[in-house]
């Protein structure tokens, strides 16, 4: 598809919507009401477990199957991202050393 | 919100943009390679940058992009992004205390440009909702700090990774950048054991449920998660809590 049409253009807009919405889904209404307090001391759980949810499958994962082997690169530099937030608390260290080992494991040897 | 001048003239916004900064060069890379990906999917230039600019949600722009080049209903198109985004629904009912204060238009600014790590790092900071107009203020002009660097680190990187598209492989593995941040900051969340719980919980009942169509495992690991943890700390009343 290399024109552009009116139709796509609508779509993107809509997407746009779809982002405002889910975002700012319970932001809409103003009517006062306030979550049992169970449901707002489990929301606390709920931060760690998106993450969790997102980054687990995006490391131990490929073509929507458990990996079989151990020589995949993201697995090591996943390790290796984890020790040095461990020790450094540092997330910018995290990312820099995590693909200090990814890339020649995922370049060099095509793990 | 980082076009108010009370906000941004708050030093809790500098304070904001400098918890993000560190995530920064993960989400560039992470929009980079977002970029890339959207023109290689058949995209044509203007209409990436359009979608960039105004969808501002990776994953449901990675979701939408094949059923657009393949001419899907509009229906199904608009049904994909909202499914993919339905995270976003569980952090809104997180926020929701935060920001009722607000006028209308205001909160949707501010949940439109609240994506997952601003959202992560605001309620790792903040975990009651301010009592007095200076506390709301003050959270208030965090949450637009941060998400500014989001903002700007996504933007820019993701233009970058359009106008490069043919000079990127996707095989490089860049993007892994952007979950090596994810990890990074999911790290900085561990701060208890019902935390570790929760976090290993979430990443299995992820990997089982990945078969789940439009990345509905994401919404499913958070509910059994969160309904886990909770369970848990019932059957320990002395435990602590997150």
């Amino acid at each position: 598809m290399n024109g552009t049409d009116l139709w796509t253009l609508a779509v993107i807009a809509g997407l746009a919507g779809v982002t405002v919405l889910t975002r700012s889904f319970f932001f809409m209404s103003d009517k006062p009401w306030h979550l049992p307090a169970w449901a707002q001391r489990g929301l606390q759980y709920a931060p760690i477990a998106a993450l969790s949810a997102v980054v687990i499958p995006e490391i131990v994962m490929s073509q929507g199957q458990l990996i079989g082997t151990w020589q995949d690169a993201r697995l090591f530099a996943a390790a290796a991202g984890t020790a040095v937030y461990f020790r450094s608390k540092n997330v910018l260290l995290t990312i820099v050393l995590g693909m200090a080992v990814y890339l020649p494991l995922h370049l060099g040897l095509g793990w | 919100m980082f076009f108010l001048p009370h906000l941004y003239r708050h030093p809790a916004f500098r304070e904001g943009m400098r918890d993000v900064s560190p995530q920064s060069p993960g989400i560039a890379a992470w929009g980079l390679m977002t970029g890339v990906a959207m023109v290689k999917s058949g995209m044509s230039v203007f209409e990436a940058v359009a979608m960039t600019l105004t969808v501002f949600a990776g994953s449901s722009q990675l979701a939408a992009i094949p059923l657009i080049v393949a001419g899907a209903p509009a229906w199904v198109i608009l049904a994909t992004g909202f499914c993919v985004n339905l995270r976003f629904v569980v952090f809104s009912l997180h926020l929701r205390p935060f920001l009722m204060h607000l006028p209308l238009w205001q909160r949707l600014v501010h949940g439109y440009i609240t994506a997952d790590i601003s959202y992560v790092l605001f309620t790792r900071k903040y975990h009651q909702p301010g009592h007095t107009p200076a506390e709301k203020l003050e959270q208030e002009a965090y949450l637009a700090g941060n998400d500014f660097l989001n903002w700007l680190s996504w933007m820019g990187a993701s233009l970058i990774g359009i106008a490069l598209a043919n000079m990127i492989p996707t095989a490089w593995g860049l993007g892994f950048a952007g979950i090596l941040c994810l990890l990074g900051v999911q790290c900085s969340l561990a701060s208890s054991r019902m935390r570790i719980l929760s976090a290993a919980v979430a990443g299995a009942a992820a990997v089982v449920a990945y078969a789940l169509p439009l990345k509905l495992n994401i919404v499913f690991a958070i509910a059994v998660a969160v309904i886990l943890c909770l369970t848990v700390e019932r059957l320990r009343p002395q435990g602590k809590t997150a």
